[in-house]
């Protein structure tokens, strides 16, 4: 039976993290590459790195963050923010990550989730959504609607239909990040999170609002989610990744044990 | 030498990363010449078979990799290299190598988990079909020993991104198996040959140890 995932999320600026792990006086705190490693080694199933660096001519510092990410950890990692073409999408995955997330860039134009999925196939290509609730309106069936520019710019697309339309045109995954849970450490938006599971048949990542871990038990059995995307709970050494994982058996939910390796 | 084998699937690189670093050199090459005279040959793959053998039979690599199974030189297949060691595979339905008797299959359709609506705990809750490709991590059953599990532990969970997996007729060549809505073989193997259908390259501490395990074999 397969493992639910629990994924640390990483923003990445110019090479640095924007946030650091407290816990550990051996980690450079906002050293991705070392951030990397510390959580492989605590157990996490799975990285998202997102370049929340605004220009495009400071790419090469994100590749070279990949590459060295590729050299220090085994186990899969995605990267997203700022995927706008094909070769962006190749540049990532050769430089060693598993998977690419898309959000802004397919939102206005949706021929690149395809365009992926043929080249490099539809397990690289994450459609990341931003998601705001707006309440049931004309075009809104769902009453959520999609958004980009970190939720200042609505998009006048429901979300459950986005979400339809990336996996018909070939995404191989979901990451699910809901605005208005966003940091707000009081649990997942459970709602969104059932209905575009519900509705779709490739695995859906909750991401925004994990503050303790009963939210995660809570979005991975309530919410059908296959993955909960994890930032400050961790990041800050509330909780670690352990300690996640402990409350998810208790819950009677699978998850992977790390084990100690001699080797 | 370690050879990996570049037959046009992806992810090469990530095996030459992990390989690496266990303290191994090797070579991606799609050279017959150099594969032939490999010391270790791994084959991995992401992607289609039908293509990946089109690929084999354009650059005569396959006769080289069936010349090296004959040579006993340790072979591993990795995911798409763990479909192609059979005989065919029912992914565009494609001749593979042979090197094991049986075939590829894909997952039937709307499998579902046993104990999944228990685990939702929700009354309202759709019994979902599993998804396909069947990816995440997930445990192996070891079903015979074998010198690549050195150190491995019954349960140890890797990572699988696949809608195929391979069908031996002979039982015998079955040394692991994995649960997703069926029991399916997830490593196989004859002589100096093995093949897992996890990527070990992305399976964590347990995938390097095996891949180790097989720097070392010596069948």
């Amino acid at each position: 039976m397969l493992s639910k995932r629990i994924i640390p999320c990483l923003d990445v600026r110019e090479g640095r993290t924007t946030k650091g792990i407290k816990f550990e006086n051996n980690v450079d705190i906002g050293d991705p590459v070392k951030m990397a490693r510390f959580y492989y080694e605590a157990g996490a199933d799975e990285l998202v790195f997102y370049d929340i660096t605004a220009s495009h001519e400071k790419r090469d510092i994100m590749i070279d963050v990949v590459r060295r990410v590729a050299e220090t950890i085994f186990i899969p990692f995605s990267v997203g923010g700022g995927i706008r073409t094909l070769e962006d999408m190749r540049a990532v995955l050769l430089a060693g990550a598993e998977k690419v997330s898309v959000n802004s860039a397919a939102v206005k134009n949706p021929e690149i989730i395809s365009q992926g999925a043929k080249a490099f196939g539809n397990q690289c290509v994450v459609l990341g959504m931003d998601v705001k609730h707006v309440g049931e309106k004309k075009g809104i069936a769902s009453g959520y609607e999609v958004v980009i520019n970190g939720g200042r710019t609505y998009m006048g697309i429901d979300a459950l239909e986005w979400a339809k339309q990336g996996q018909a045109l070939g995404a191989g995954e979901i990451c699910l990040n809901s605005i208005d849970a966003d940091g707000t450490k009081d649990g997942y938006e459970m709602a969104l999170t059932q209905l575009i599971s519900d509705n779709v048949s490739i695995p859906v990542i909750a991401s925004g609002g994990a503050g303790k871990p009963e939210h995660i038990s809570e979005v991975l059995t309530k919410g059908r989610a296959d993955a909960a995307l994890i930032a400050s709970m961790v990041h800050y050494g509330t909780y670690t990744i352990n300690d996640i994982k402990n409350h998810l058996e208790q819950k009677g939910i699978k998850v992977r044990k790390n084990r100690n390796f001699s080797s | 030498m370690i050879i990996i084998v570049d037959y046009g699937a992806g992810n090469l690189t990530s095996v030459k990363r992990a390989v690496s670093y266990l303290g191994y050199d090797s070579i991606i090459t799609d050279d017959p010449e150099k594969i032939a005279n490999a010391d270790r040959i791994i084959f991995p793959g992401v992607g289609a078979a039908g293509a990946a053998m089109e690929i084999m039979q354009k650059k005569e690599i396959d006769n080289a990799l069936k010349q090296s199974f004959k040579a006993k030189i340790p072979m591993l297949g990795i995911c798409v290299g763990c479909q192609i060691i059979m005989e065919r595979s029912e992914e565009n339905d494609t001749v593979c190598l042979g090197l094991i008797k049986g075939e590829a299959k894909s997952f039937p359709n709307n499998m579902k988990e046993v104990g999944n609506r228990i685990l939702i705990n929700d009354e309202n809750a759709v019994d979902h079909c599993l998804k396909v490709p069947h990816m995440g991590w997930n445990g192996l059953n070891i079903v015979q020993n074998h010198p690549l599990f050195n150190g491995i532990e019954q349960n140890d969970e890797f990572y699988f991104v696949h809608s195929y997996f391979p069908v031996p007729i002979d039982k015998s060549h079955i040394y692991g198996e994995t649960q997703y809505g069926i029991t399916f073989a997830s490593a196989i193997g004859k002589n100096n040959l093995f093949a897992t259908q996890f990527h070990l390259e992305k399976s964590g501490e347990p995938g390097l140890l095996i891949l180790k395990n097989f720097c070392l074999w010596k069948p």
